[in-house]
């Protein structure tokens, strides 16, 4: 598969992700600077974490319109797949093209550590692999990951299963003091409507190799270019 | 044509939970305050505007809050023109 990673001044992520996907598992993964115009025909798209443009003002409500952000959302539109970790995320909602926003987290501090996160469906191209209620053990690295949309959002994401991941215990259950920043319903990842489209806070390209202390992220990769392989077998 | 100065306030919808605020309402309760309901932190902006005229400025500002200085999701905005 063709994967692009965006590359925001500011995003400090994108080397991970590029070592995921073409050092472990082996597709092509470009780097590409946001001030491109253009897309050449990738499968999927990533934003990957960082303070893209400082975060100034709200978090990626300046790199939203970056200049490649009108390319992102037509490959969004035409149905490729996009990725937002993190400030990905963070970019993602403030783009329109996942619902709700991330605010401060309640802690009101910078939060740097392993979390638990439940896969809640596998009815995406990024879940496919993974069983649902499968736990993920996978880092957390933000100061904005409270995730809130209003109540008649969160009622369409549960009604249209558009909830991804939500943060658990280590058993996978929905304890308050599993919810690391406040996060509305545990919600630690969601997808748009048409499912192509995923954003989550943690960081599955930090736990992609048992030497950093666990690998169940990689399952979130895997899952994609299974997907992608799924989709043309042939080109593949 | 006069130099135009907008003050741009944006604060977090009501209902959304606002830990800043509740710790400096903590804080002021400490400090022996009384009778503190609430406090809110939003954000606070001054723009000023150069050639243009008071009607276009009040337009411009308002089209600058929707598409970039507020978030609808979760803020609100409200502004103040003046001249400079």
């Amino acid at each position: 598969m063709r994967f692009g990673i965006i590359v925001f001044p500011g995003s400090n992520c994108e080397l991970d992700c590029q070592w995921v996907l073409h050092d472990i598992l082996g597709q092509q993964a470009e780097l590409i600077w946001h001030k491109e115009q253009e897309l050449k025909d990738y499968d999927c798209l990533i934003l990957p974490g960082g303070f893209a443009h400082g975060d100034y003002l709200r978090t990626g409500a300046i790199a939203r319109f970056s200049p490649i952000m009108k390319a992102v959302e037509d490959h969004a539109r035409r149905g490729g797949l996009v990725m937002g970790i993190c400030n990905g995320f963070q970019i993602l909602c403030e783009a329109g093209l996942l619902p709700g926003m991330l605010l401060r987290n309640t802690t009101l501090s910078f939060i740097c550590r392993q979390v638990y996160m439940r896969v809640e469906t596998t009815e995406t191209p990024f879940t496919g692999t993974c069983a649902t209620g499968q736990v993920l053990r996978v880092p957390i690295n933000h100061n904005e990951g409270r995730y809130y949309a209003d109540d008649r959002t969160l009622a369409r994401l549960k009604t249209n299963k558009q909830v991804v991941f939500r943060y658990v215990t280590s058993a996978g259950e929905l304890f308050e003091k599993a919810n690391p920043n406040g996060s509305l319903d545990h919600v630690a990842g969601v997808c748009n409507e048409q499912r192509n489209v995923l954003g989550l806070m943690p960081h599955p390209e930090r736990a992609a190799e048992p030497l950093l202390g666990s690998a169940s992220g990689r399952a979130i990769f895997e899952s994609i270019i299974n997907y992608g392989r799924a989709l043309s077998p042939a080109s593949r | 044509m006069e130099m135009i100065r907008a003050k741009v306030y944006v604060t977090l919808k009501s209902g959304i939970l606002d830990p800043q605020g509740e710790t400096v309402k903590g804080a002021l309760e400490t400090l022996g305050f009384a009778g503190v309901q609430d406090v809110r932190i939003g954000k606070f902006m001054v723009i000023t505007l150069n050639g243009v005229g008071r009607e276009d400025a009040t337009r411009n500002i308002e089209e600058m809050c929707k598409k970039l200085l507020a978030n609808p999701v979760i803020e609100d905005y409200r502004f103040e023109v003046e001249e400079a």
